[in-house]
């Protein structure tokens, strides 16, 4: 890693989730880490080596920590390498992204893992971590090796999209993570209910004549899988919860004190069933959109901090795999670019707090993996991103450097444009 | 029945009953119009107007295929392609005869079709053929939303003949200018769909087509097929084959594939026809004047029971199939009218 002039952030508005400081602010970074933090626009009396960049006044938080990201790579380069997804994640301002285990071949024993650290480090963008599958080949019958993955670097076990069916393989992933100090993700969706499903069961899934699956799936399973984390007191993270009915579980289950994180996915906050509207495939996802109540009930819980992380859930789908009749349409979107823009439009259009937004995408999830980024405080890593928030565009599913362009805020008005993104104190992106 | 909702329909059927031989081709010439739409994908998309100017089109060539002499020229130089992924010979062939009569070329095609390629297939295949300049694509497909899709993809005019469980128009088209035929109007008619809803193209494209014709749509069968939303289509939904059929004018039947009967969505076969199959003693309970329709093939037996199913003074089902020739004819003269030579 080349080394770096110090550089002073001058003029910004900070904004911090760890101290809850908003407002005007300068940043000095030496040595790819956070020297100084002021809470004034300006440096007084700056050293004659230091590098001056004037934020103008734009927002200036931690980089985006995104939990959930799938490439293609190892396995599926044409639909997004480790160096596409990185190029993506640097123009949307996410500066670490936790890359899924269902590649082929599987993230399942520490040389995968290894290969992609030091695929990602090479690369030279931004921060690429690696999730262990939690059972040998994602079947959901045999532990994988999950100490030797976490000595790897591991830094949590999930089967990805797969529900983890016998309970008590799922038990003993729980218990056994517990012990290397890593958390178990596990998306809650019952596998027989759902099976063959790409809608959710209402009046547009009946309409349309797509195969669906009631809403009650996702807190069937998520019951099992809140009682087992509430057994072995282990760190679940419930992988992209979408419906109320799951929200009052988790409730729940949190007043009783079960170590369980809630992620939610942008889409899920953004859109709903209707968005499917005339079979738009690139709204066929998975878990499927959900009715609008749901989408609300979503939104109230990220504001009430019972829903903790958002994700953008990046799945990249090349267009072959999209061009088809919806129940046979690959299911995912892709969405490290335009996770940030999309959470600002939470703010100005659903009137959440800015500071719940952007801890939801920064210090929660840094927290959750014992990362040291994900806030502004001096002897952080320069993890940074700078961000218009009023600046209206629109989205260009084309222009996106994804090397899939599933996304479906195609076309989409919003506000907010990534002005620089910095990893350790390297400009990634802009300036 | 209440109130006369088109005037008009009793002296339209005087004219037709005066029309001789030479003055049916007037009369189609009379009544062909150019449809609204680039293609005939669903019946969500029509307007009242539309349907009844494809009934009354579909009139007149009733009219032309009850003569020795059917051939037009409406679509001469016009080339038709039936492309249907999943086989089909009722509706393929009464498609064929359609567009022959109308005087158009006609090709069939079945790609055949494999779980891994199948999408793939439908796309590169509309693409081909598109590039080999067909004027008229009628498609079937397993998959709901199949022949949007394919209509996105194509400059030709696309006909949907079946997307998996989203929708059969020309099924629907059918069958309301059947029931028009045999009570003179759609309007005020009770009809209740039975048996596999939740599966069915029919009973969508049918709830859709009748409700805008002003019929009081009633859907009956089992919990386990039908869709958990059904309540909220403006119909009424009846788990109880006798309670719903009551006083119904038309009583329309579905296929109920037989895979679906092995104890996974129902019991048993015997013990669907128990309760869901058509027979004398349930139909007892609806009106006096009933009549009886089924979309093709009847599992006989399962459903509905031959006695019924064979009895042409209740059974709509011969009707169907010839109604099913004239209303496609509807379809593909008035979608033909919209195409130009300069295309």
């Amino acid at each position: 890693m080349s080394a770096t002039r110090p550089t002073a952030y001058v003029n910004a508005r900070l904004l911090d989730p760890e101290s809850g400081y908003d407002g005007p602010g300068a940043l000095v970074v030496t040595e790819g880490v956070i020297a100084g933090v002021e809470h004034r626009a300006k440096i007084e009396n700056p050293s004659a080596d230091l590098l001056i960049h004037d934020c103008g006044g734009a927002l200036l938080i931690p980089g985006l920590v995104d939990l959930r990201v799938k490439t293609g790579e190892p396995g599926s380069e044409p639909k997004e390498t480790l160096k596409s997804a990185s190029l993506a994640a640097a123009a949307g301002g996410v500066t670490t992204v936790v890359v899924q285990p269902d590649t082929d071949p599987v993230v399942d024993e520490p040389a995968v893992v290894d290969f992609i650290l030091r695929r990602a480090r090479d690369i030279e963008l931004v921060h690429v971590l690696a999730a262990g599958a939690a059972t040998r080949g994602l079947e959901g019958k045999r532990m994988a090796e999950l100490g030797l993955m976490a000595e790897a670097g591991a830094v949590y076990f999930t089967d990805a999209d797969r529900p983890i069916v016998d309970s008590k393989v799922f038990r003993r992933v729980l218990s056994y993570a517990r012990a290397f100090g890593r958390p178990v993700s596990h998306r809650p969706i019952e596998p027989h209910l759902s099976s063959g499903a790409v809608a959710t069961e209402g009046e547009l899934a009946g309409r349309l004549g797509l195969p669906s699956v009631p809403a009650v799936a996702e807190r069937i399973m998520l019951e099992r899988d809140l009682a087992l984390a509430e057994l072995t007191a282990a760190d679940l993270i419930v992988d992209q919860i979408t419906t109320a009915g799951a929200l009052d579980s988790l409730r729940r289950a949190l007043g009783r004190g079960v170590r369980a994180t809630a992620t939610t996915s942008i889409n899920h906050l953004c859109f709903n069933e209707m968005d499917i509207g005339d079979y738009r495939t690139f709204c066929r996802l998975d878990p499927p959109l959900r009715a609008e109540a749901d989408r609300q009930a979503l939104i109230a819980a990220l504001a009430d901090g019972e829903v903790k992380i958002v994700t953008s859930a990046h799945t990249p789908a090349p267009a072959e795999d999209k061009r088809l009749p919806f129940a046979e349409a690959a299911p995912g979107a892709v969405g490290l670019e335009t996770l940030l823009a999309a959470l600002l439009g939470l703010h100005h259009e659903d009137g959440l707090a800015l500071m719940t937004l952007i801890r939801a995408v920064t210090l929660a999830p840094a927290e959750l993996l014992g990362l040291a980024c994900g806030r502004l405080r001096p002897g952080a890593p320069a993890d940074l991103t700078l961000c218009d928030i009023d600046a209206p565009r629109v989205i260009d599913a084309d222009k996106l450097r994804s090397k899939s362009k599933n996304s479906p805020f195609d076309g989409r008005r919003v506000q907010g444009q990534v002005l620089l993104t910095v990893v350790d104190g390297r400009v990634v992106f802009g300036g | 029945m209440s109130g006369d909702a088109n005037p008009s329909i009793a002296s339209r059927r005087m004219d037709n009953a005066r029309d001789d031989a030479g003055d049916v081709e007037a009369a189609i010439k009379a009544k062909v119009f150019a449809f609204p739409h680039p293609h005939f994908l669903g019946v969500d998309r029509l307007d009242r107007p539309t349907v009844d100017a494809l009934l009354d089109l579909g009139d007149t060539f009733v009219a032309l295929n009850r003569r020795l002499e059917k051939k037009l020229s409406l679509l001469r130089g016009r080339t038709l392609v039936n492309l249907f992924f999943e086989s089909s010979t009722r509706t393929q062939s009464s498609f064929e005869l359609a567009a022959k009569r109308l005087g158009a070329d006609t090709v069939n095609m079945s790609p055949k079709t494999s779980s891994i390629t199948k999408g793939e297939t439908l796309i590169d295949t509309a693409v081909t053929l598109n590039a080999m300049k067909p004027d008229l694509l009628v498609v079937r497909h397993s998959a709901s939303g199949a022949a949007a899709l394919l209509s996105q993809k194509v400059s030709c005019s696309v006909v949907n003949a079946g997307d998996g469980w989203h929708e059969h128009p020309t099924q629907a088209l059918l069958d309301a200018l059947a029931i028009r035929r045999a009570f003179g109007q759609v309007g005020g008619l009770t009809v209740a769909i039975c048996g596999d809803v939740l599966h069915s193209r029919v009973a969508r494209s049918n709830v859709g087509l009748l409700q805008l014709l002003g019929a009081r749509v009633r859907l009956v069968g089992p919990p386990t097929l039908m869709p958990a939303s059904a309540d909220q289509w403006g119909v009424e939904v009846f788990h109880d084959m006798r309670r719903g059929i009551a006083g119904a004018d038309v009583v329309m039947m579905l296929r109920l594939q037989l895979e679906r009967m092995d104890g996974a969505m129902v019991p048993s076969t015997r013990e669907y026809f128990r309760y869901f199959g058509l027979d004398r003693e349930k139909l007892a309970s609806a009106a006096p004047n009933v009549r009886v329709m089924h979309p093709g093939p009847m599992n006989r037996g399962v459903e509905i029971d031959s006695e019924i199913a064979d009895d042409v003074s209740i059974s709509l089902i011969q009707d169907q199939v010839e109604m099913g020739v004239a209303a496609r004819m509807a379809v593909l003269a008035s979608l033909a009218a919209r195409l130009s030579n300069d295309r």
